[in-house]
This record gives C-alpha cells, sequence and structure tokens, in this order.
C-alpha cells in the first residue's frame, strides 16, 4: 500500500505499540503531521489558554488591589499577557496558513470545507451516528474525519479569523487612531455598530473556542482509547498508527495527489 | 437679515474691544487644538467672513442639546448665536413663533440657497407617516427633507440625530431613525452625546465657520478632535483600572478613595467622547468625577447595551437578560453534561463488546 512508502522508518510494524489495550502492538504507521504543524499546535493551545484566561479577567477582573495605585498594576500586566499572547496567537495562524501551502496535504485539511462534495457529507453523517452510538464501527481516517474537519473548519480556521480580526479592531481602540491596528481593523468597530458588540462577540467567539477545545480534548482521548488509530501521540511524534489492516476511507483518494506532489 | 455683517463688525457693534476680540480669537484657537500660527487665519476669517445662516430644527427630542448648548462657556453660547452664526430659525430659543417662525425657515431657504446650516436636534419618526412628531401641522420628516435638500451641510446635535438614542430604542414603536439614515446626499457632521458637551458643540460650529469647512471626521461621522478617544484613555482614574483598583459597590471604600468604576459598569472603555478632557459646565467635572461610571452615551444604541452598572452588556437574542459569560457558562456546562454522559456510555458500550475490536 502506498501509505507505507511514506511512513517514517520510525514505527515497524514489530515495534510495541503506544495506545493499543486490544493487540499491544500496531500493523502500520503513516507520517500525517510535519513539525511546524505539531509545534504551531501546541503553541495554539497554550496561546487560546492564556487568552482566555486573560480575557476572562479582562472582563471580570480579579478583586481589588489595596494599598495605592503606584504599587500595582496588575490589571496592565494581565493586559500585557493578553496582548503578548494574541500577537503569538495571530503570528502562529499566518505561520500555519503559509503552511496549508508549503506542508503536506494533511496541512491543507483546516482550511478546506469541501461543501459541494456530497460524498464527503455522506461520511460525515456516518461519524455522527458512530458518535451517536448508531453505527457500530467508525471509518478508518489518515487524517481528520469529515466531522472533526468541519469542526476544525469552522471553529479553529474561521474562528481564529474571527477572534484576530476582533481582538485586534479592540486592540485598535487604545493603540491610537492612525495605527497600523486602526487602518487595517478599525473598521470592524462601526461594522458591528460600535465598541461594546465588538466586545460581547470578541467574548462569545471565545466560549466558541473553549466549547471545541472541551469536545476536542474528549473526543482525543476517547478515540486514543477506543478506536483502531492513534491520536494523541500523532500531535507529539507526528506518525498515525493503525491497530488493524483496514484500509482508510481518505487514503485512495488522497494518497496518488500525495505521490504526484513527491514526483514533480 | 438685509446683508450679514461679518463677525467682527458684530463684535465691534456690541462694544468689544479689538483687543478682546483677539483674544477671544486666540482662545478659540487653543480650544480647537489649534498652534499659534493659525490664530492669524481665525482673525482674518472672522473679520471678512459674513456670518453663516444657522437653521436649527427639532425632531423627536428632549431639548437636551439646546440646554447644553447655552452653557457654552468657552466660547461663550452669547458670541456663537449673536456673533458667530446667523441663527435664523430654532423654534426653541427664537422669538417670534407660529407663521413668522415658519415664514423665516422659508426665506432663509430660498435667499441662502446651498449656503446654510441645517442643524438637527432629535430625529424623524418614520411610522405612520412620521405623525409621531408634527412640526407646525405637518410631519417633521416632511420639514427636515424640505430644508435638507438645499443645505450646505447638516450637523446632528446629539445622540438622537446622530444614533436614535430612546426613542430608537427597543422596540422603537415610532421608528425613530437617525438623520443620516433619512437624509443621505449631504455631509453630516455627527456630535453625538446625550446631551454634547457644550463646548463641543460651540467648537464644531466655530472650525465649520473659521475653516469654511467640516471638521475632518472619524469612520461614524464624528469631528476627530473631539470623538478620536475613548473616555477611558484620558481618564484621571486609569492609574486605578492600570492597578486592578476597582468600586465593587457604590459605598465601598474603593468609591471613597476614588477608584475605578469598571466593575460596577464604567463604559467609559468603549465610549468615544471628550468628558474627560473637556468635561462639563466650564469644566467642572464630569460623571466619573462625581462618583458614577460613564453611561456610553454618545455611543450608538447605548440603551440597548444594558446594564448601565455592568461591564458586559445583555445578549437580548436569548430572550432572557445574559451576558457573554452566562451563556457561555451555561452551553459549557451542557457539553460538559453531554462529554460525561456520552463517555459512561462508550464506556458500556466498550465492556458489552470488550475483545470485539
Amino acid at each position: 500500500m502506498a501509505p507505507l512508502d511514506d511512513a517514517k522508518p520510525v514505527a515497524t510494524p514489530d515495534e510495541e505499540g503506544t495506545a493499543a489495550p486490544a493487540a499491544g502492538r500496531f500493523l502500520k504507521a503513516i507520517y500525517v503531521y510535519e513539525v511546524p504543524v505539531r509545534v504551531w499546535h501546541w503553541i495554539n493551545a497554550l496561546a487560546i489558554t492564556v487568552l482566555s484566561v486573560t480575557g476572562y479577567l479582562i472582563a471580570n477582573p480579579l478583586p481589588s488591589m489595596p494599598g495605592e495605585a503606584s504599587a500595582h498594576f496588575l490589571m496592565g500586566y494581565i493586559r500585557f499577557v493578553h496582548f503578548a499572547a494574541a500577537y503569538i496567537f495571530a503570528v502562529g495562524f499566518i505561520g500555519r496558513l503559509y503552511w496549508a501551502f508549503a506542508g503536506n496535504h494533511h496541512a491543507r485539511q483546516l482550511f478546506r470545507f469541501p461543501f459541494w462534495d456530497l460524498h464527503w457529507w455522506g461520511e460525515l453523517i456516518l461519524e455522527a451516528r458512530w458518535y451517536l452510538f448508531l453505527a457500530r464501527k467508525p471509518k478508518l481516517y489518515v487524517g481528520h474525519n469529515p466531522l472533526a474537519q468541519f469542526a476544525m473548519f469552522w471553529v479553529i480556521a474561521v474562528g481564529s479569523v474571527f477572534m484576530i480580526v476582533t481582538g485586534f479592531a479592540l486592540y485598535s481602540e487604545g493603540a491610537g487612531q492612525g495605527s497600523w491596528q486602526d487602518r487595517l481593523f478599525g473598521w470592524v468597530i462601526p461594522l458591528f455598530g460600535q465598541s461594546m458588540d465588538v466586545h460581547t462577540w470578541h467574548h462569545m467567539g471565545m466560549w466558541a473556542i473553549l466549547l471545541f477545545v472541551m469536545v476536542h480534548v474528549y473526543a482525543a482521548v476517547r478515540e486514543d482509547i477506543m478506536s483502531r488509530q492513534s491520536i494523541i501521540s500523532t500531535m507529539i511524534s507526528g506518525v498515525r498508527t493503525f491497530k488493524d489492516a483496514e484500509v482508510p476511507a481518505d487514503e485512495e483518494h488522497e494518497a496518488p495527489a500525495k505521490r504526484v506532489k513527491h514526483a514533480g | 437679515m438685509a446683508t450679514l455683517e461679518t463677525f467682527y463688525e458684530v463684535m465691534r457693534r456690541q462694544g468689544i474691544t479689538r483687543r478682546s476680540f483677539l483674544k477671544y480669537c486666540s482662545l478659540t484657537a487653543a480650544a480647537l487644538g489649534l498652534g499659534p500660527e493659525l490664530v492669524p487665519q481665525i482673525v482674518h476669517a472672522m473679520e471678512t467672513k459674513p456670518r453663516t445662516p444657522v437653521l436649527w430644527l427639532h425632531g423627536l427630542e428632549c431639548t437636551c442639546c439646546s440646554e447644553s448648548f447655552i452653557r457654552s462657556a468657552h466660547p461663550l453660547v452669547k458670541d456663537v448665536v449673536l456673533s458667530m452664526i446667523s441663527l435664523d430659525y430654532d423654534d426653541t430659543l427664537m422669538a417670534s413663533a407660529g407663521h413668522h417662525a415658519e415664514a423665516i425657515l422659508d426665506e432663509v431657504m430660498e435667499k441662502y440657497k446651498g449656503n446654510y446650516i441645517l442643524a438637527v436636534e432629535g430625529n424623524p419618526p418614520l411610522n405612520e407617516d412620521g405623525m409621531f412628531c408634527i412640526v407646525g401641522g405637518k410631519p417633521f420628516v416632511d420639514q427636515l427633507r424640505k430644508v435638507a435638500k438645499d443645505a450646505k451641510a447638516i450637523i446632528s446635535w446629539g445622540s438622537c440625530a446622530s444614533f436614535g438614542c430612546v426613542q430608537a430604542a427597543r422596540p422603537n414603536p415610532t421608528r425613530a431613525t437617525p438623520v443620516h439614515e433619512v437624509i443621505t446626499d449631504k455631509p453630516i457632521i455627527k456630535v453625538p452625546g446625550c446631551p454634547p458637551i457644550a463646548e463641543v458643540m460651540t467648537g464644531v460650529i466655530t472650525y465649520m465657520l473659521t475653516f469654511d469647512r467640516i471638521p475632518e471626521l472619524d469612520r461614524q461621522g464624528r469631528p476627530k478632535m473631539f470623538y478620536s478617544q475613548r473616555i477611558h484613555d484620558k481618564c484621571y482614574r486609569r492609574p486605578h483600572f492600570d492597578a486592578g483598583q476597582f468600586v465593587e459597590a457604590f459605598d465601598d471604600e474603593g468609591a471613597r478613595k476614588g477608584h475605578c468604576l469598571y466593575k460596577v459598569g464604567c463604559k467609559g472603555p468603549t465610549t468615544y467622547n471628550a468628558c474627560s478632557t473637556v468635561r462639563w459646565n466650564e469644566g467642572t467635572s464630569f460623571p466619573i468625577q462625581s462618583g458614577h461610571g460613564c453611561i456610553g452615551c454618545s455611543e450608538d444604541g447605548f440603551w440597548d447595551k444594558g446594564s448601565w452598572y455592568a461591564r458586559q452588556s445583555d445578549i437580548l437574542q436569548f430572550g432572557i437578560e445574559a451576558n457573554a459569560d452566562q451563556v457561555g457558562t451555561t452551553a459549557a456546562i451542557g457539553v460538559g453534561s453531554i462529554i460525561a454522559a456520552h463517555a459512561a456510555v462508550s464506556a458500556l458500550k466498550r465492556a458489552q463488546h470488550k475483545g470485539d475490536v
């Protein structure tokens, strides 16, 4: 099979599997997530955590500090950390977007929403049925399953753009008129009506991402334990291991494309 | 109203010395944030330009803009009304009434076609063909359209004319509509606030007369010189915000010490106005200085961004009064419960089919 051509020699079928309680070993390994994707994933996860905590504290500040104002800068530090993490988040997103073009086809999946692909929708429904305990077995995927791709596209790809745009619009209010943040993103404020509404939507965006994170972490842990391929270790090593010999659903029509790319 | 005198002529006629006149020009330049090199320009304009006719219309409003306007100290409203502009029509301020007053409107519109400034206080309600606001026996919206047709520029006084204000607040039964949504073919200067600061009002007029052009406007059509910064950016309590020192309740230690009012709902961080710099009543005070948070009265739709005592506004789309954090927490608890239930069912299923996979 084609995937083994791309498999890194780090994993061979004879080695002990990491999380395969049934078999205790895996039969196949495919290199999926390249280094920039993995590095971005964990930096992004950290940035989202920091942004959510500091963002929440900006809207709901900690109890008042005692003493003189000159002795403290708590709110200032919280805002600084929020802005610093926001820049990391934004620059990371731009880097990730670049890698969608420079990296392998799995790196593009986050930014794709195959709306017209009926086959894709069919598999999405199948995956949803599996999560609702209506289907006996899910399909195997080298990359993301359609349901995961759907959620990631809307919450991480579109959601990040939304948070970056609204976030920089709010930042531009402090940076002042004529600042590059104002010139690039200042139009967002009147688009929403006024600053208050942008705050509210930025806040709702945080909650949407947090809900995604909850489901994402749960699904990753659950899949790692229950399904027939690795999930969590893949985002660390980059290698997806399979516990049985079934052909992944997205292997056939994606692998040839990859081979063409390698040939060219 | 034969020939309009210049500002200078009017001032001299009122017994103002040239020395006082020059002082006045310098003060005006300072109030507008202009450098000393522009003072001669103001002097020149005042000496040569005839007074500009201003027609001041009143729609759905509470006259708080006029109340504010007549309290302007720098420049004194007396100087603005009597020396700088030719306030030919303002039904709440003018001496004549009834048909005499309405006749002046037509006369000015004809004589100074395309050269007068239209100042609008309040806004037109559009429901029921505008019957919710009748001026001189006709719907106000008709008067507004008629006078706006030949105006050089329009000043939207206050939040009513600029954004709709309280009469346009949900559910807006009269369909009160801001001026810029009714008149779309004229330059409109929005001077929001409920009311706007007196000095901001007279300052805008002074700028327009002096330089014969409308002031530079921001994206929402407000003069940049007064609305380019938030209350928060120039608030004297800002150090307490940065330090994390807040008023938690209106009668606590923080309130007595003058800490930041953010936690009791101050809208300073989302409100563009000059209150924290120009202040009110000849620079005496402004809401935050008196211990109450800013309510954001110069922002679009501020009546619907409640509560005035909470930083996060209620989201009305959910049918109940809840802010983003309440909605988010509820959703997170919901999703968390689903995850827990799903995990439990997954574990059961797995136990059932142990060894199958």
